[in-house]
């Protein structure tokens, strides 16, 4: 019975590196393609493909518009996300469920459905083609609420009885109490949103329309746009250019990215 | 958090005038004071144009009065019906899929694998990358000519069709990209649940002599079924939301046939300016959002019941 066992696992352990390895080839075959240099005299290894990608179009920038915008928009979910997860979890007031029920039903709903009236309201606003109108549709998320909602509802009454003995006040215990009770779920709620809003692509191509605040995918798009036919090595600069940090930091990040996805309880 | 600094708060007497204020008010008051931030803004993006929609869709396109010829054409528009209706074959095939290699993929990679941890990580990699950079790598596989998967099609003597060309198989070649990008999340999903199961059961299962696929069927994909049911959820909203390869790749076509629902909104409110018909897509759109959140809520309560 044994051998029966170790053979059954060898056809695991064989299938588990097989699908690891179709996931990752088509990554590593863009990071290949993206060094290797097409010349009249053949290939050649070199890092010309990205280097002209780089001055081609203004990379450093739409790093840079990306990172105000996501870091905004998940400070802003989390501090406004914070508070109305913390009124939920903690005190009664009229309307309660009735108002708890209008976050979970736009669980489901993102802004981009309505793309055509809020792109009137943002120029309303006066704010199109600015980061500020890319984010503003964002800065208030029913997920974060309902996610650090159901983590402050773990929070033992003794503590918040304890700091209100001490006489902290309600916001007070919120910032004593509440939030490093919840550390590991702001912390993965974070990355969740990060990740989300780094990537995000309809919303921001719609609003942005010049350098100055076109995020990084709309970038990467706008880049590969205008050739006519399909330049190979420019596409893989492009987007090495854009996925190699992520991947980076992903990696350097990713056993408590992944611990921290698993044990926030995000299931 | 018991030996905080004392500081003794009624004699405190600084400058921050909105919070000494809140304090003053009852614990219900003060609950809206915090519930007021978060939904103005939920309550601008979504419900303000989700009454702005319902007016939008009663107009005629030119002129002003009442008119419900934006959802008698929704019964007759083609590109909408096509645009529905592979929404609805992208869902209904990207989300099984999606969860049944994931949790495939679970399964093997909760196992005591060497490089595991590369493993996971690779899987799970395409999940953190942009959609549209996903698009364009595709592209380099789907490309007809010089692409990748022809030309090991073209070495072998096998017909190498024109993949995002060809009305027949974008579809189908669009989902096959999802999946990659899809499965390695869901996969953490699993593993999430995976690690929730007792290991006993499986030694149980191991003694008495019960396959491995045996066991997986009868015990661990029944206790995965909560897992499930959220992702599959998730998943779903997914294969509305996220879209932008369609902007990358195809532009919906050949013919329409990779046009999907939030394409068609796009390409009606901002390509042909009509933004009342575009309304009426809109709320087809959020009537389906809306069923969905209140399957997942009714989930949700029966979890919280199970726990």
């Amino acid at each position: 019975m044994d051998r029966i066992l170790t053979t059954s696992d060898r056809i695991e352990r064989v299938l588990a590196w097989v699908a690891g390895l179709l996931w990752i080839a088509p990554l590593a075959y863009v990071f290949v393609r993206s060094v290797i240099v097409e010349s009249p005299g053949g290939s050649r290894f070199g890092f010309d493909n990205l280097t002209n990608a780089w001055s081609a179009a203004p990379f450093g920038q739409y790093y840079l518009n990306t990172t105000l915008l996501v870091v905004g928009i998940t400070l802003a979910q989390l501090v406004f996300g914070a508070l109305a997860a913390y009124a939920f979890a903690r005190f009664t007031f009229p309307f309660k469920n009735a108002l708890f029920v209008f976050v979970l039903i736009q669980l489901m709903i993102f802004p981009e459905v309505f793309m055509s009236e809020n792109y009137r309201t943002v120029a309303g606003f006066g704010l199109l083609d600015t980061i500020t109108g890319i984010g503003l549709p964002y800065v208030a998320s029913a997920f974060c609420i309902f996610f650090l909602r159901q983590a402050f509802m773990t929070v033992p009454n003794e503590l918040v009885e304890a700091a209100q003995v001490e006489g902290s006040s309600r916001l007070g215990i919120l910032w004593k109490v509440f939030l490093p009770a919840a550390k590991p779920s702001i912390i993965a709620y974070a990355l969740v949103s990060v990740s989300t809003q780094w990537n995000n692509f309809l919303w921001p191509m719609i609003v942005a329309t010049s350098d100055e605040t076109r995020p990084i995918t709309v970038g990467l798009v706008r880049f590969l746009a205008p050739e006519t036919g399909m330049d190979f090595p420019k596409m893989a600069a492009g987007t090495v250019i854009v996925i190699g940090p992520l991947l980076a930091a992903f990696l350097i990040g990713q056993r408590g990215f992944i611990n921290s996805f698993l044990r926030s309880g995000i299931k | 958090m018991t030996d905080a600094p004392a500081v003794a708060p009624p004699t405190e007497r600084s400058s921050w005038n909105p919070l000494r204020a809140a304090r003053k008010l009852p614990d219900a008051g003060f609950a809206y004071f915090l519930l007021l931030p978060a939904f103005i803004f939920l309550a601008l993006f979504t419900v303000k144009p989700l009454i702005g929609s319902i007016i939008a869709s009663t107009q005629p396109r030119r002129g002003d009065g009442f008119t419900l010829d934006n959802y008698a054409r929704l019964a007759t528009d083609d590109v909408f019906l096509k645009a529905l209706g592979n929404n609805f074959l992208f869902s209904l095939i990207t989300v099984p899929v999606s969860l049944g290699l994931a949790m495939l993929l679970a399964v093997l990679l909760h196992q005591n694998v060497r490089g595991r941890g590369f493993l996971r990580a690779g899987v799970f990699a395409p999940a953190i990358l942009p959609m549209v950079a996903v698009a364009v790598i595709w592209m380099y596989f789907y490309q007809p000519n010089i692409g990748v998967i022809n030309s090991i099609l073209g070495a072998l003597g096998l017909p190498t069709p024109d993949w995002l060309g060809d009305p027949g198989l974008v579809l189908p070649s669009l989902m096959v990209m999802m999946v990659w990008k899809e499965a390695g999340f869901f996969m953490l999903f699993y593993l999430a649940g995976l690690q929730g199961i007792d290991p006993e059961l499986e030694e149980a299962s191991r003694l008495e002599g019960t396959g491995k696929f045996r066991h997986f069927w009868k015990v661990s994909f029944p206790l995965l079924m909560p897992t499930t049911l959220f992702a599959a959820i998730v998943a779903l909203s997914d294969s509305i939301k996220m879209v932008d390869f369609v902007f990358v790749m195809t532009q919906g076509g050949p013919d329409n046939a990779s046009n999907l629902l939030l394409f068609y909104i796009y390409k009606v409110a901002f390509a042909q300016h009509w933004p009342q018909f575009a309304a009426a897509i809109s709320l087809v759109v959020v009537a389906v959002l809306v069923a969905l959140a209140l399957i997942q809520i009714r989930l949700m309560d029966r979890k919280i019941h199970y726990r």
